[in-house]
C-alpha cells in the first residue's frame, strides 16, 4: 500500500528501521528476559535525534506531528514493543506539556525531551481509580504559592526513570471530575518517591513504577491549564496519544506477521513448506489483512490529528482499539503459524504475543475505547435531527 | 581542533569481478558504499570533537563525482564539511599518485591538526596510502589504532594492534592514524544529518585548484605501479571419490591419510 509519505516522513521511518535492526534486535531478548530499561538504546533513539519528533521545532524537536511519532513507534516495535515504549510513553508524558503547557513551561521542560536527555511519563492510575479514572485519591491542597500532594500512583510508566511527570490529583473532591489538577513534577522534588517497580507478563523492558507522593511541594506554576481541568488535560491528552499506542500495536503485530511468513516458507511438513498448506495460507491472509487495515486507520488518525482538525476523540478510540485487537489476534496466530517453535524463547513470536496483551489494556481498555466510540456516535446522532 | 578523515567509495561486495579484457573492476550493477573500514576513521573522529567540545570534521574523498554520495554519509553521521578531489587526470591512479593528490589537498586545507583513515580501503586492500601520506606530508604515523588513550592539540597517546597483543604510541601532532574495527561502533546517521546531507554539496576540486599540482605525477602515466595481467584465480575442486562398501572405503580412506602422514 502506498501511503504517500514525504521524504522527510520516509526518512523517519528509514532512521527508525535501521536503529530497530541495529541496535534494538540483537538485545531485545536480554532486555525481555532481565527486565532491565534500556538506557543505552534510548540514548541511540536521542542520538539518531527521534525522541523529538512530534515536538515542534522552536523546541528543538523534529516537528513532525502525531503521525511522525507513530512512523517511528510502529517500526522500532516491530522489533520490540516495549523497548519502544520508552518513546511513546514520554510522548504521553509529554501532551499535556504540548497541550496545555504555558510558554515558559515548554520552553523550560521541551528542549530536555526533544533532545532525549529527559524522559516523560503521565500519571493518572491510581488503585482504585483505572478505568475510572474519577475515583483517584491523590490530593494536591493549596498551601500560599504551592500545592501539597499526598498519595500513590499506579503502574506508571517510565516511572523512575522519567524526569518529568504529569500528575493529576484532586483539588477539590466535592466538585468531582471538575475538581482535578494537573501538575508537572520533576523527579528530585522533596516528598516524590519511586515504589513498588512491577513484574510484567510483557514490555518487560518498560519501567513500570509506583510513584508516591508524601507532602510533595510543588509550585502553584506548574499547574497545566487551571485548577479544575485536570480531567480536561487527561482526556485530551489520551485522545492525542492513542494512536501512539495504536502504531505500537500495529508495529507489533506487523513484526509477528513477518517472521511468520518467513517462517512458513522455511518449515517443512508433509513434504512440502507449510506456506504450501492452504490452512496455513489463510491464516497468513487475515493477519496481513488486518495488520494493512490497521495500519490505514492509524496513519489516517495521525494525519487528521495534525491537520488541526478539532474532533478526533472517536477515531483516536477507533485506531487504539482496533490496532490493539489485531495485534492479540495477530500474534496469537503468529505463534500458532509457528507450532511449538512459536512457543519457544528461541523464536521472538511468544515475546510479541505477550508484549501484545497490554496494548488492549493501558490508555484506556478495549472496553473504554468502546465506550468511548459509541458516545461519540451518539453524541453525533442527537446532532443529525 | 581540525580532524580531517580521508574516506573512499568502495563496492559493496568483497567478491570483486574484474573485466578480463581491461583487466579493470566492473562496478557496474554494484551498489557502492563509504569503505566500512572508514566509517570507524569517521566515528572517531567525531568521538574526539565531541570529547574535546570544539573542533572541526571534513572528510576529503577522491574519486568519480558520484563519490559525494559517501561525502554525503559522513554528512549524515555529523561531520562538518566534505571535499571531493575528482578530475579525469586522476583517473588510473594507483596508491601512490593518490597519496599525492590527497597531500596536496591537506596542504591545501593547512590547518588540520590529524588526520585519519581507516586500516585499509576493502576493495584493493593494500592500506598503503595512509603511509604513503605520512611520508609525502612528513608527518608521524601510528597505524592499526585499536585505543587513543589520550590527545591534546599537540600530543596523542594510541594504542596499536599487533598480532600477539599492542603497542602503546605516543606522538606529537600533527599526525596521521589508521584505526581498526575494534576502536569502536560507528553511530547511526542521524535524522537531522540525514536532511542536512540531502541538501550538503560538498567542494568539488580539480587538479587545477590545487597550487603547484605536477600532472606528471598522477593518472595511470604517473603511476609507478604497472599492471600487467589480472585475473581471478579459477578454484580447483580436485577430490578424489573413495568408492566401495563402508567398511571397505574406510579402510582406504585410512591408508592415504597414513600414507600422506596427516596422522
Ligand atoms: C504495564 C502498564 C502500564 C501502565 N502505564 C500507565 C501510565 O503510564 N500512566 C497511567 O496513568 N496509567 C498506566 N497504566 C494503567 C492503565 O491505564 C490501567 O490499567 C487501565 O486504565 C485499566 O485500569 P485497571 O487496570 O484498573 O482495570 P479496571 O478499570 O479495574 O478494569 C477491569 C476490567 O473491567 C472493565 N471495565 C471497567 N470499567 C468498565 C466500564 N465502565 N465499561 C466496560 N468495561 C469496564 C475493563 O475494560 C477491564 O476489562 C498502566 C497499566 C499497565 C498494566
Ligand atoms: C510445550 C510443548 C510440549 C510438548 N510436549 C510433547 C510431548 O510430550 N510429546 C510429543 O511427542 N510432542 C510434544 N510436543 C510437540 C507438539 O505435539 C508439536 O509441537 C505439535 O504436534 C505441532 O508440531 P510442530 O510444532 O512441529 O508444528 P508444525 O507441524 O510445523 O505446524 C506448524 C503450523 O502448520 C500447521 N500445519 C502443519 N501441517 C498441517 C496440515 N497438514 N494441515 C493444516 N495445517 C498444518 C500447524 O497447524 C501449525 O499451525 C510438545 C510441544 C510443546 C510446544
Amino acid at each position: 500500500m502506498n501511503y504517500f509519505l514525504t521524504e522527510e516522513q520516509q526518512m523517519i521511518l528509514d532512521t527508525a528501521r535501521a536503529l530497530a535492526k541495529s541496535k534494538i534486535k540483537p538485545v531485545r531478548e536480554k532486555y525481555d528476559e532481565e527486565g532491565i530499561f534500556p538506557w543505552d538504546i534510548v540514548k541511540e533513539m536521542a542520538a539518531a535525534d527521534l525522541m523529538g519528533l512530534y515536538i515542534p521545532e522552536q523546541y528543538g524537536g523534529m516537528g513532525g506531528g502525531v503521525f511522525a511519532l507513530c512512523l517511528a513507534v510502529e517500526e522500532l516495535s516491530k522489533v520490540c514493543g516495549g523497548i519502544s515504549l520508552a518513546m511513546a510513553a514520554t510522548a504521553l508524558g509529554t501532551f499535556p506539556l504540548l497541550l496545555f503547557g504555558s510558554e515558559e513551561q515548554k520552553a523550560k521542560y521541551l528542549p530536555g525531551i526533544a533532545s532525549g536527555k529527559h524522559l516523560a511519563a503521565f500519571a493518572l492510575t491510581e488503585a482504585n481509580a483505572g478505568s475510572d479514572a474519577g475515583n483517584m485519591a491523590t490530593t494536591a491542597v493549596r498551601d500560599g504559592d504551592d500545592y501539597i500532594l499526598n498519595g500513590t500512583k499506579q503502574w506508571i510508566t517510565n516511572g523512575g526513570e522519567a524526569q518529568i511527570y504529569s500528575v493529576v490529583a484532586m483539588t477539590n473532591k466535592a466538585k468531582g471530575t471538575r475538581g482535578a489538577t494537573a501538575f508537572i513534577v520533576e523527579k528530585g522534588t522533596p516528598g516524590f518517591e519511586f515504589g513498588k517497580k512491577e513484574n510484567k507478563m510483557g514490555i518487560r523492558a518498560s519501567a513500570t513504577r509506583e510513584l508516591v507522593f508524601n507532602n510533595c511541594r510543588v509550585p502553584a506554576k506548574n499547574i497545566l491549564a487551571k485548577e479544575g481541568m485536570g480531567f480536561i488535560v487527561a482526556v485530551n491528552t489520551l485522545n492525542n496519544s492513542r494512536p501512539g499506542v495504536a502504531a505500537q500495536a500495529l508495529g507489533i503485530a506487523a513484526g509477528a506477521l513477518e517472521e511468520a511468513l518467513l517462517y512458513s516458507r522455511q518449515r517443512v511438513q508433509f513434504g512440502q513448506p507449510i506456506s504450501s498448506i492452504q490452512a496455513v495460507q489463510h491464516m497468513l491472509a487475515n493477519m496481513a489483512t488486518e495488520v494493512e487495515a490497521a495500519r490505514a486507520l492509524v496513519y489516517a488518525t495521525a494525519r487528521t490529528i495534525d491537520s488541526g482538525e478539532k474532533s478526533f476523540a472517536k477515531i483516536s478510540a477507533m485506531s487504539k482499539l482496533f490496532a490493539s485487537e489485531v495485534a492479540m489476534r495477530v500474534t496469537t496466530d503468529a505463534v500458532q503459524v509457528m507450532g511449538g517453535y512459536g512457543y519457544m524463547k528461541e523464536y521472538p513470536v511468544e515475546k510479541m504475543m505477550r508484549d501484545a496483551k497490554i496494548t488492549q489494556i493501558y490508555e484506556g481498555t478495549s472496553q473504554i475505547q468502546r465506550n468511548e466510540i459509541a458516545l461519540q456516535l451518539i453524541k453525533e446522532a442527537a446532532k443529525m435531527k | 581542533m581540525h580532524i580531517v578523515v580521508l574516506i573512499k567509495q568502495v563496492v559493496a561486495t568483497t567478491n570483486v569481478k574484474l573485466d578480463p579484457e581491461t583487466g579493470t573492476m566492473i562496478r557496474d550493477g554494484v551498489e557502492s558504499i563509504l569503505n566500512p573500514f572508514d566509517e570507524y576513521a569517521v566515528e572517531e573522529a567525531l568521538r574526539i570533537k565531541e570529547r574535546m567540545g570544539q573542533g572541526k570534521v571534513t572528510v576529503v574523498t577522491m574519486g568519480p563525482p558520484q563519490a559525494k554520495e559517501i561525502i554525503r554519509k559522513a554528512v549524515g553521521m555529523g561531520v562538518d564539511e566534505g571535499i571531493l578531489v575528482s578530475d579525469r587526470l586522476l583517473a588510473g591512479s594507483d596508491t601512490w599518485a593518490t597519496a599525492y593528490t590527497l597531500s596536496q589537498v591537506l596542504k591545501k586545507i593547512g590547518d588540520f591538526r590529524m588526520i585519519i583513515t581507516g586500516k585499509q580501503a576493502v576493495d584493493g586492500d593494500t592500506a598503503q596510502v595512509g603511509p604513503e601520506i605520512a611520508a609525502c606530508l612528513d608527518l608521524p604515523m601510528i597505524a592499526w589504532v585499536r585505543k587513543i588513550e589520550s590527545i591534546s592539540e599537540t600530543q596523542i597517546r594510541a594504542e596499536r594492534l599487533m598480532e600477539d597483543g599492542f603497542d602503546v604510541l605516543e606522538s606529537p601532532l600533527p599526525a596521521i592514524i589508521s584505526v581498526v574495527k575494534e576502536i569502536n561502533e560507528p553511530r547511526l546517521e542521524s535524522l537531522k544529518g540525514k536532511m542536512r546531507a540531502k541538501k550538503y554539496d560538498p567542494q568539488v576540486l580539480t587538479v587545477a585548484d590545487l597550487p603547484g599540482f605536477e600532472v606528471s605525477q598522477v593518472g595511470l602515466k604517473g603511476s609507478p605501479t604497472k599492471v600487467f595481467k589480472t585475473f581471478t584465480p579459477q578454484r580447483q575442486y580436485k577430490g578424489e571419490m573413495i568408492a566401495g562398501e563402508p567398511a571397505q572405503a574406510a579402510a582406504n580412506l585410512y591408508e592415504k591419510i597414513k600414507t600422506l602422514k596427516i596422522v
